[in-house]
């Protein structure tokens, strides 16, 4: 993770497209400039950013099933959680599963443990939307490649 | 069994926290009702779930902008419902046109 460039999601554990679920993993740095300020002697992973994480999540799911066709935005949260804190140095597993695909958006819950104890969960919409600049597409070429994503995943139907 | 429209109208009152009295088969959902973009795809998402289709809106607003149909054709409520209705019909008759994208 790097929580100051919102580079969130560190490896894809798995990608399912027939089930439509993913499952990745996060390392929460030891140290942060976020953490100096959220909070000082006491850090801990803002919520914001565990959203975003779980967003992140749900997001490489879409482009999955979206083949890199469509790059998804995050549109809506509802029932966002946080169920527990999350400290410097622990390891997220985020889970996220599409609940509906509909046209031009997408919904999905996500879900993140650290060990076996669930520490936020949320319901969440996002829009896609053809990539809009060719420099996101590359970026996220790039990025899929560094976290792991498994090409095989794009040869769906 | 209620009316397609009462079911659209039930969804868009819960959803977007509209008195139901207010909502009419008349209504634009957008003129009338203020309903914006990001509402929508709410009530979008729990039409699909209610009816088990998968609304084109992506389609929709493309004729729309391609000036192939106006607003009131998907928007005004007693319209959306028998949009709704085609596309309930094409799933169950498996004509495989219930979505679209």
């Amino acid at each position: 993770m790097q929580l100051e460039y919102f580079t969130l999601i560190d490896r894809i554990v798995d990608l399912n497209i027939g089930d439509k679920t993913i499952v990745v993993e996060a390392d929460v740095p030891q140290t942060s400039t976020i953490f100096e300020g959220h909070f000082p002697g006491y850090p801990i992973m803002p919520g914001v950013l565990l959203t975003e994480a779980m967003a992140q999540s749900s997001g490489w799911l879409l482009l999955g099933l979206m083949k890199f066709e469509r790059m998804p935005f995050l549109a809506m949260i509802k029932e966002a959680k946080m169920r527990g804190f999350v400290n410097p140095g622990e390891v997220l597993t985020i889970e996220a599963k599409v609940e509906h695909e509909g046209s031009g958006f997408a919904v999905t819950s996500a879900k993140v443990r650290v060990g076996k104890e669930l520490k936020c969960s949320a319901d969440l919409t996002f829009r896609h939307i053809p990539f809009p600049h060719p420099d996101l597409r590359v970026h996220m070429d790039a990025m899929a490649k560094k976290i792991g994503f498994p090409q095989r995943a794009l040869t769906h139907d | 069994m209620s009316s397609t429209f009462e079911q659209i109208a039930n969804i868009i009152a819960e959803t977007c926290d509209i008195p139901r009295d207010t909502i009419k088969p008349e209504s634009h959902a957008i003129d009338d009702l203020g309903i914006d973009s990001l509402d929508f795809l709410d009530i979008a998402f729990a039409i699909d779930k209610a009816f088990g289709i998968k609304m084109p809106l992506e389609k929709w607003t493309q004729e729309v902008n391609d000036g192939k149909a106006t607003t009131e054709q998907y928007f005004v409520l007693k319209n959306l419902a028998d949009r709704i209705d085609e596309l309930v019909a094409a799933k169950n008759a498996g004509t495989g046109t219930a979505s679209g994208s």
